[in-house]
């Protein structure tokens, strides 16, 4: 008989019997996924609260999927679980001295503050359309839908004069002045899960939720960048074809205009936090090097050994160093940037993936090693949730989710109302 | 003249005569009082004694621990298993345990894990020995502190159990143990651990793993009872805990530690 963890671990000397992987890919994408939300938020904010004009466009859009991420967060937990259905327990009865229990506290006032931002935003877009379609004759049953609806968004609240739309922008900053530090402890405390745990010797560090955070918001903005350009592209497609039909609309290249600042603009800051990631995370390596305790044997021979392309190739070499250079050689180009954040968010994966795996890739005695094989084929509902299919499907879902919330809350100003 | 009715009425009054001085022998039974005690945590805190100079590898406590416990036999997961060290000539350190050496340690080949052996020559061998591992019940258990929902708690008498139909299978204890003691049951997939066998030794019974020992390398006993003869050896002798350093003030204590046990 099988037990937990035993399918995907392979172990190498003297390990413990009870040693296995338990945290497998599923808690890889937690933090990754919580990292995406607390960075797009994190982008967002950085207009409406520091009123960098140049991220107008970025910022609607960087909350809108923020909503969307924030869906899929805790459902990598969901999944890794033995029990999903008795999750609700840590809402309903939560033990504060661990770490997870804070996640429904932390997690719904995030989601509250998401949220209300989010109507403040849209308030007007909400209103005006359910006043269109009130006053429509002959509604469709689509229609009659879309207008109850947007009548219920509106929660009751129809006056968009002058000085309500004034009072609106108000909240909305003060909102998003609010949310930027729980976003940070969102993903902080994430950090703070692994970063607690004293019996791991790799996680052990008080760094860890900064560490975190800086990755977090690192990922948030590559992930925002990539998305912008592409559905930029698929505008410039479309724009293509409409224009032959009607020539009054935006031209293309205005379009790739505005596209490329925005993205020139973005990719500064994505730059700024990318290199306090990598040095916070290299001061750590050269801390943990210097005073070597008794468990750097152990942890010296998986990282300079073991997990060395891991480490050292894929999430600093390929992940970090090249975009670094990519985004720091002068005028950036959008294929050149979605190069870089695509590199970014496979950089940003392969840190999660080094600190869950990596921090279980030795055991307890410090005397062996264990190896993770991902299941990629699934062949029970097991392998299915814990293996590439599960993570894959986490990592599309937000996607999905943000294309049907744009229905709702239009990223982009629509023609003519600019 | 012997009636139906006094033959009945007698019977039944032999049968309670005999009866009530075996009742009243077990109501004084020290073992079942100190259990009965054992709910105070002013008067009881279970402490194990483990002396690895006794310690053969035979691997009777594993097996006994496993059905006692209904520990899947052939999973590879236990609740208690022996470690065994051997220390060469050349310094180097060599240390297995198969299958939890729940068979015992049947070769003199290092198990050296996906399937490779090592062979150590007899000359070699500068020392060796064994040592049993369970769960410590540590004084300030980090499971049960990480524990999102408190499945996981500490009894008034210092013995760490886990709510089967609570636990949400998070693995979050599994990973906080620094003694591996953890792990997800099987068959019920919840966290597992050894819990000094609870349901005995709280009926005034030993330990199935204590019971299962030939040497009395294992033996189980309460510290707050000065008089308790693990409390003299645990008081006078020298003795040692493992990874002290975590700060979680493990409660089973070894007769014989070495520097390289781990």
């Amino acid at each position: 008989m099988l037990a937990h963890g035993e399918l995907w671990t392979v172990k190498e000397l003297f390990v413990y019997p009870n040693e296995f992987i338990y945290w497998s890919v599923q808690i890889v994408m937690y933090p990754f996924m919580t990292g995406l939300v607390a960075g797009a938020f994190v982008l967002s904010s950085l207009y409406h609260v520091f009123g960098i004009k140049q991220l107008k466009d970025m910022a609607r859009f960087a909350l809108v999927f923020s909503f969307a991420l924030l869906f899929v967060a805790p459902l990598p937990i969901m999944l890794h679980l033995q029990f999903p259905f008795r999750g609700i327990k840590v809402f309903m009865t939560p033990h504060f001295t661990s770490a997870i229990a804070a996640f429904g506290v932390v997690f719904f006032s995030y989601g509250a503050i998401v949220a209300s931002e989010l109507w403040f935003l849209y308030r007007k877009h909400f209103v005006e359309v359910s006043l269109s379609l009130r006053d429509k004759q002959d509604k469709t049953l689509p229609e009659q839908l879309r207008y109850l609806l947007f009548c219920t968004l509106t929660l009751g609240v129809y006056d968009i004069g002058e000085e309500a739309l004034h009072r609106d922008e108000k909240a909305i900053r003060s909102l998003a002045g609010l949310g930027i530090p729980v976003a940070c402890f969102l993903h902080g405390y994430a950090g703070f899960i692994f970063g607690s745990v004293k019996a791991n010797a790799l996680w052990m560090t008080p760094l860890m939720p900064v560490i975190f955070i800086m990755s977090a918001v690192v990922s948030g903005i590559a992930l925002c960048m990539l998305s912008y350009i592409i559905v930029m592209e698929i505008r410039k497609l479309l724009l293509s074809r409409k224009r032959s039909a009607s020539p009054m609309l935006r031209s293309t290249e205005e379009i790739k205009g505005v596209e490329l600042n925005v993205i020139r603009m973005t990719g500064r800051y994505l730059l700024f936090f990318l290199v306090a990631a990598i040095s916070l995370e290299l001061l750590d390596l050269i801390f943990r090097g210097y005073t070597a305790v008794k468990s750097w044997d152990v942890l010296r021979s998986v990282i300079y050994g073991k997990d060395f392309i891991d480490i050292f190739v894929l999430q600093y070499g390929v992940g970090n160093l090249i975009p670094l250079i990519l985004f720091l050689i002068p005028g950036l180009t959008i294929r050149r940037a979605v190069l870089g954040v695509a590199l970014v968010l496979f950089g940003v994966f392969m840190m999660r993936w080094n600190v869950v795996i990596g921090g279980q890739a030795f055991s307890l005695s410090f005397a062996g090693y264990m190896h993770y094989h991902l299941p990629v084929i699934p062949h029970n509902w097991e392998t299915f949730k814990e293996g590439l299919f599960g993570a894959v499907g986490i990592f599309i879902l937000p996607f999905a989710l943000f294309w049907g919330m744009s229905k709702v809350f239009p990223v982009f100003p629509e023609a003519g109302h600019e | 003249m012997i009636t139906r009715r006094n033959f009945l009425k007698n019977s039944a009054l032999g049968l309670a005569g005999i009866a009530l001085p075996l009742a009243a022998f077990e109501f004084i039974d020290p073992r079942k009082l100190m259990a009965l005690e054992a709910k105070d945590g002013a008067k009881v805190r279970w402490v194990f004694l483990v002396d690895t100079y006794k310690c053969v590898g035979c691997g009777l406590c594993v097996k006994a621990c496993k059905l006692e416990n209904e520990v899947p036999y052939d999973s590879s997961v236990t609740r208690t298993w022996v470690e065994r060290y051997v220390i060469t000539r050349d310094g180097k350190f060599h240390a297995d345990t198969p299958k939890g050496a729940r068979d015992g340690f049947t070769t003199t080949k290092i198990d050296l894990n996906e399937g490779k052996f090592e062979d150590i020559k007899n000359g070699d061998i500068e020392k060796a020995y064994f040592v049993p591992k369970l769960c410590n019940q540590c004084e300030n258990p980090p499971c049960v502190q990480v524990c999102p929902v408190g499945a996981t708690y500490q009894t008034p008498d210092g013995v760490v159990l886990v709510d089967r139909t609570w636990c949400i299978g998070c693995g979050y204890c599994i990973m906080g143990c620094p003694y591996g003691v953890r792990f997800f049951h099987p068959v019920y997939h919840t966290a597992e651990k050894c819990n000094f066998c609870y349901h005995r030794i709280t009926k005034g019974m030993k330990t199935a793993c204590v019971q299962a020992c030939p040497f009395g390398a294992r033996r189980i006993g309460n510290i707050k009872d000065p008089g308790d003869p693990v409390t003299k050896i645990i008081m006078t002798e020298r003795v040692g805990v493992l990874k002290e350093e975590y700060g979680t003030k493990p409660q089973v204590f070894y007769i014989g530690l070495d520097k390289e046990v781990r």
